[in-house]
């Protein structure tokens, strides 16, 4: 199992996981805010559209290609 | 019947519809909804100086952007950001002294900035620059939503449909239909060569990428001294650092120049060679999260300057086409001169450099007015 930190919070999860999975299994699956503040999720799941940008360890991301590992920071982005 | 029909409702064919609008006529806008230079491109308001037409061009057409802002809607998105020049070394530095000049000769203002001052101004460029022109009166706006506002005037009505054929103060649409109108106004962009033959206009592909949203990083139009060179260069490939900061904090990165081909695919190495460029002047780049990658297609001619005006042999036709990488900025000017000559009355800057008549066999010398 592997433990990370989204928003402050401790998860742990499955090896294998993606961080899209990962915001799904916090109970809230949504990655970010529009410009008008309206949550968005993760939508095409490979890549494409770009819904689902977060920031993982300082650095702009797209959850859904992205594996968790242990000790990742994962943050909702504004 | 309208009293004008505008073909194209790009930022050209918008900023025309208004003026005659304004102007007092009816006007019925039609536009096929194809891939339009004006949904492509940067939105930059830039004071070019290529060549003194070019130069005038601007500078009558940021004035009158400037007037417009106070009634542009928020999400128009003008910001008057200003732009900043950079200089890599002493050509650099030299080249953006004649600028200087050479603006404010058409009553630009702008001043050089040391380096020290450059790296206060944008923190983020790279140490070493030698320094800038700032150029403080250029702005930004979002084009495509700026021709729909445009096209909202009263007295426009626009129509969603292709026309097939141009003939004197008529027009046939492809769906059979056919539309008649003492005045037609040809702002097809790169597809107005579809509609009429002889048409000295070029396609130049250009790529853009834009970032996730980064706020408060950058806050000028930041170009290369350089830009200018490759913007007017009449062949080959080039690729030149231009950085817009977006109002939602996204940083829109651009630029290539391409002849020779019509594939609207973005190409790797040359999207690859471009960001490379721009990482040169700003190493933090590398940190971002790039979003979306896109190209467009600059309407160009030989001579790099629009053309404006009434159609030397056709009853009643008027072209506002081929602005390559200026047409934002010099929609405004580019339909005053249209209005001027539709209604007959005094251009507000000399139009003969603009004239379709220089690129025909008999025209006296085809730069006449440049320098
Ligand atoms: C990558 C790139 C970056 C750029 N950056 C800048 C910049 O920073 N600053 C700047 O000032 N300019 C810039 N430009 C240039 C600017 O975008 C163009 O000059 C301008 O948008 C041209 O507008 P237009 O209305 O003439 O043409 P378009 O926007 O191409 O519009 C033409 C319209 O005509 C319609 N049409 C065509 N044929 C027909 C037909 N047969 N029947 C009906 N409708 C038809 C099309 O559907 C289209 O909507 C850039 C361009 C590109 C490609
Ligand atoms: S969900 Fe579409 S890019 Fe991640």
């Amino acid at each position: 199992m592997i433990r990370l930190i989204l928003d402050g919070e401790a998860l742990v999860l499955p090896e294998g996981t993606s961080v899209a999975a990962a915001l799904a299994a916090s109970g809230d699956d949504h990655a970010r805010s529009d410009l008008a503040g309206r949550p968005r999720a993760p939508f095409c799941g490979m890549g494409i559209c770009q819904e689902c940008r977060v920031c993982i360890d300082g650095r702009r991301r797209l959850a859904c290609v992205t594996l968790i590992r242990e000790g990742m920071k994962v943050e909702r982005t504004r | 019947m309208s009293d004008a029909i505008v073909i194209g409702a790009g930022i050209i064919g918008a900023s025309c519809a208004h003026a005659l609008a304004l102007a007092g006529l009816s006007v019925r806008v039609v536009d096929a909804g194809l891939p339009a230079a004006t949904a492509a491109g940067m939105g930059h308001l830039v004071s070019l100086d290529g060549n003194a037409a070019e130069l005038a061009l601007c500078s009558d057409s940021l004035t009158r952007w400037r007037a417009l802002a106070p009634s542009l809607p928020a999400s128009g998105a003008y910001h008057r950001c200003g732009t900043l020049w950079l200089a890599e070394n002493e050509d650099d530095l030299a080249t953006a002294d004649d600028k200087r000049a050479a603006l404010a000769m058409a009553g630009i203002g702008s001043e050089l900035i040391n380096p020290t001052r450059l790296a206060a101004l944008e923190p983020l460029l790279r140490p070493g620059l030698s320094g800038a022109l700032r150029v403080e009166s250029d702005a930004i706006l979002y084009a495509p939503r700026v021709a729909d506002w445009l096209l909202e005037s009263v007295g426009i009505t626009l129509e969603r449909a292709q026309v097939a054929a141009l003939e004197d103060q008529k027009v046939y649409l492809a769906d059979g239909r056919r539309l008649g109108a003492q005045v037609i106004v040809l702002a097809a962009g790169l597809q107005a060569g579809a509609l009429l033959e002889g048409l000295p206009i070029a396609a130049k592909k250009g790529h853009l990428l834009i970032t996730d949203r980064y706020p408060g990083r950058i806050s000028h139009q930041l170009v290369e001294l350089g830009y200018g060179a490759s913007a007017h260069s009449g062949q080959g490939t080039s690729v030149a650092f231009n950085l817009q900061a977006r109002p939602t904090g996204q940083l829109l990165i651009g630029s290539t120049r391409q002849f020779d081909t019509l594939d609207p695919c973005v190409e790797p190495a040359l999207l690859a060679r471009m960001l490379e460029r721009a990482r040169g002047y700003l190493p933090a780049l590398g940190e971002l999260n790039a979003i979306r990658a896109w190209t467009g297609f600059r309407a160009a001619t030989p001579d790099g300057l629009p053309i404006i005006g009434r159609h030397p042999e056709r009853e009643g036709l008027w072209l506002a086409l081929g602005h390559e990488g200026l047409g934002v900025t010099t929609a405004p000017s580019t339909a005053a001169l249209i209005r001027a000559e539709v209604l007959g009355e005094h251009p507000p800057l000399d139009p003969l450099p603009y004239r379709f008549e220089r690129f025909q066999a008999s025209a006296p010398a085809a730069a006449e007015g440049r320098r």
